[in-house]
């Protein structure tokens, strides 16, 4: 059978789709977006009218797939790895209320920060929940694992977490299906209490749930993922998770590593091989992608007698993605010398698009902002983040999601004046409104300038969940009507644009700036999505 | 058969296009690959790189090792010589010759070209002039990919079957275009 060429995200969505499943739930964010993108472009999905809108947020996300999996179905829910903090009330609840039909959470981190603002290891939320989680090595386990999970959350009823991380996210490789199973039928939690976590009912539950922990250490134990391979140099055993299992085969190509190796793809972390291969070897080498969860499991407090090496003792940097050289650097062996980057060459980061409108936004903003000096604009996340880098240098702070608005209103009560949030208009939908209701609940002297493209563009084009209905939602919360304004960023508006921003920064109290122009790829993709609805005969 | 590739560029060039229809030639062969490309804030104009491994084992790693790439693809001269520590000692660099300037401190591109020179094994070509003179500048990264074709290691047909698949809904004039600018840069390189 001829192979499917898949990235790691697009075989996820293809391995739960082939498992029986009925909606796919998130919030776009790289690395984890091309997983939820894939189930909406694939034809099959549109026919079966699989549910696949994105949500406005991952919190909402985890809770419409929570939703789900009370009526029965299957469904998974991705995030990235910080999208997590924001769906972490649900998550960690979830873990509690438990699922009835299958609940996949499919978070990609990205150490290395390839696009995020840190790189926090999704396996500590997975230990923090007393959940199980599944680490693909490759695209093919990538495909197989939302099966397996599938299983476990429904022979445990709870939600498992499949973590990747960038590398594999966005990596294609050939993946062979499986049959494809039926999706599941409507049908309700036998228990009628299991998602009513009144304190008496949690109690109960959470003791199930610690109960139950030594079931999930046996499934570790026997899992088809979970492997041990025999060495006859018992100087190093190898603990290798994820990824860090094939950039170590990678040293090894046309000869067998001599050492045993445990590599890991489910967790709990399997107690039964852990203490084989500690007890074999004198020194065990542990690869990790992300932070030294299991480096950290094993040192403990104590110091061991048996020698750890990893993240913390720096035989692998403590931060950042392993590759081949990494590992090959952290086993000892010889590196080649290798061609050095000439100096001639120099960085080229990312910029704004040419003709793109938070361009002109920027140009109307720091027109005015001449006269203050910088360092009054608080900023959030996408494309608009670029406004810091030069030649605009529009923006001071990025630090999480909707942040912009609620930093401004806190320096606001400092007396820092003007006090500007720049947010995006899927920001807003994400998690700024919440943050525009505090500025209206305290009165803040705020200029909030929502910047409207139209689109979700940084993560590739994904509708905005706040498409039409700014203004309303605006008025809504509470701002005075006469104080949103609404201008077309475009040079020939330039005198007028910056009088209005003029003007609402003089104005004592809450005021909403919408610069509104298309992104310039937007209606290029839309056209592209609608084409395709209509070429599948989709009607979703 | 192993081959190991990096394709260099600035985001929007079209390198991801050049790794889809190798990839899509690659597996109609029965061969293995992976193929890891970069997304996100990256694509905004900035420097963008795939690692492209093909062969008949299985792949282990989504990344070529430091020092283990056969060949260095890029769509712009700066861009080819930034992944140079994953080129081995007697690997190819193949690269167009037109800058891609979108940065103030752009450097002087006649000692770029020297610095690509130094190399042993290397060809440069204007793929921009040669896309234009068939008509569509915006084929020039099938230029380039005809420009490799000779070390890939893969039957040319594949090559030009990927093109008429992935350009196939765009209309056979698009198809024809880039099925002209891929012989067109193969013929760069008897
Ligand atoms: S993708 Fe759209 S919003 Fe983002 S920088 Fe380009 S034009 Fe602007």
């Amino acid at each position: 059978m001829k192979k499917l060429l898949l990235l790691g995200d697009e075989a996820i969505g293809q391995g739960a789709l082939d498992a029986g499943l009925s909606g796919a739930f998130g919030y776009p964010g790289t690395p984890s977006t091309e997983i939820v993108e894939y189930i909406q472009g694939n034809k099959k999905a549109i026919e079966k009218k699989i549910h696949l809108d994105w949500s406005a947020n991952e919190k909402t996300s985890m809770e419409e797939a929570l939703g789900m999996s009370y009526a029965g179905k299957r469904c998974i829910v991705t995030m990235k790895h910080v999208g997590l903090n924001v769906a972490a009330d649900a998550y960690m609840n979830s873990a509690i209320t438990g699922a009835n039909g299958g609940i996949i959470v499919a978070v990609a981190d990205d150490p290395s920060m390839h696009s995020s603002q840190n790189e926090q290891d999704s396996r500590a939320y997975g230990k923090f929940a007393l959940l199980p989680m599944l680490e693909p090595c490759n695209q093919q386990e990538a495909y197989d694992m939302p099966r397996k999970a599938f299983e476990l959350s429904e022979k445990y009823h709870i939600p498992i977490m499949l973590r990747i991380t960038t590398r594999l996210a966005h990596s294609r490789a050939g993946v062979e299906k499986k049959e494809e199973l039926p999706e599941n039928k409507l049908h309700m939690p036998e228990d009628p209490n299991q998602f009513m976590l009144l304190p008496a009912f949690a109690r109960t539950k959470y003791n199930k749930l610690l109960e139950v922990q030594n079931e999930f250490e046996k499934e570790s134990e026997n899992s088809e993922y979970n492997q041990y391979f025999d060495g006859d140099d018992k100087s190093l055993g190898i603990i290798a998770c994820g990824l860090g299992y094939n950039y170590l085969l990678e040293n090894f190509v046309d000869e067998k590593c001599p050492y045993p190796i445990l590599k890991i793809g489910q967790y709990p972390i399997p107690r039964k091989q852990i203490k084989k291969i500690t007890s074999e070897c004198d020194e065990i080498l542990i690869l990790e992608e992300g932070m030294p969860i299991v480096e950290e499991s094993l040192r403990g407090h104590l110091d061991n007698t048996l020698k750890i090496k990893g993240r913390l003792d720096h035989t692998v940097p403590r931060a950042g993605e392993l590759d081949p050289n990494v590992v090959r650097k952290a086993l000892g062996l010889e590196i080649e010398a290798k061609l050095e980057i000439p100096e001639i060459v120099v960085g080229r980061p990312p910029e704004l698009c040419i003709g793109c409108p938070h361009r002109d936004t920027y140009i109307d903003l720091n027109a005015v902002m001449d006269e203050y000096g910088r360092g009054h604009v608080f900023s959030d996340i996408g494309c608009y983040t670029l406004g810091f880098l030069p030649p605009f240098k529009a923006i001071s702070t990025c630090v999480c999601m909707g942040a912009s608005i609620t930093m401004a209103v806190g320096a606001a009560a400092a007396g820092f004046f003007p006090s500007i949030a720049a947010i995006g208009d899927s920001t807003f939908g994400h998690s700024g409104m919440t943050g525009l209701l505090d500025a209206v609940n305290k009165k803040s002297n705020v200029v909030i300038i929502i910047l409207d493209n139209d689109i979700t563009a940084m993560t590739g084009m994904q509708d905005s969940a706040v498409e039409g209905k700014i203004e309303k939602i605006c008025k809504g919360i509470g701002v005075e009507p006469e104080h949103i304004r609404v201008f077309v960023p475009l040079k020939k508006n330039h005198a007028e644009n910056v009088k209005i921003i003029q003007e609402e920064i003089d104005y004592n109290g809450v005021s909403v700036i919408i610069p509104r122009r298309e992104c310039i790829h937007a209606r290029k993709a839309k056209q592209k999505r609608e084409q395709f609805k209509f070429d599948s005969g989709g009607n979703k | 058969m192993k081959k190991d590739i990096i394709l260099a560029g600035v985001g929007g060039q079209g390198i991801l296009t050049i790794a889809t229809i190798i990839g899509y030639a690659v597996v109609n062969e029965k061969l293995n690959l992976k193929q890891a490309e970069v997304h996100g804030m990256s694509q905004r104009g900035g420097d963008v790189q795939s690692h492209l491994r093909i062969s008949d084992k299985e792949i282990h790693s989504d990344l070529i090792p430091e020092s283990c790439a056969d060949l260095i693809l890029s769509l712009e001269p700066m861009e080819s010589l930034r992944y140079l520590p994953y080129l081995k000692k007697n690997g190819w660099l193949i690269t167009n010759d037109k800058p891609f300037v979108n940065i103030p401190n752009y450097p002087d591109q006649s000692k770029l070209i020297d610095e690509i020179k130094s190399l042993p094994n290397h060809i440069i070509l204007d793929a921009d002039q040669i896309a234009k003179n068939l008509g569509s500048v915006r084929s020039a990264n099938m230029v380039m990919l005809g420009a490799a074709a000779k070390f890939l290691d893969l039957p040319f047909e594949k090559l030009e079957e990927g093109i008429k698949y992935i350009f196939g809904s765009k209309g056979d004039k698009i198809v024809e275009t880039n099925l002209k600018a891929l012989a067109a840069g193969d013929s760069q390189t008897k």
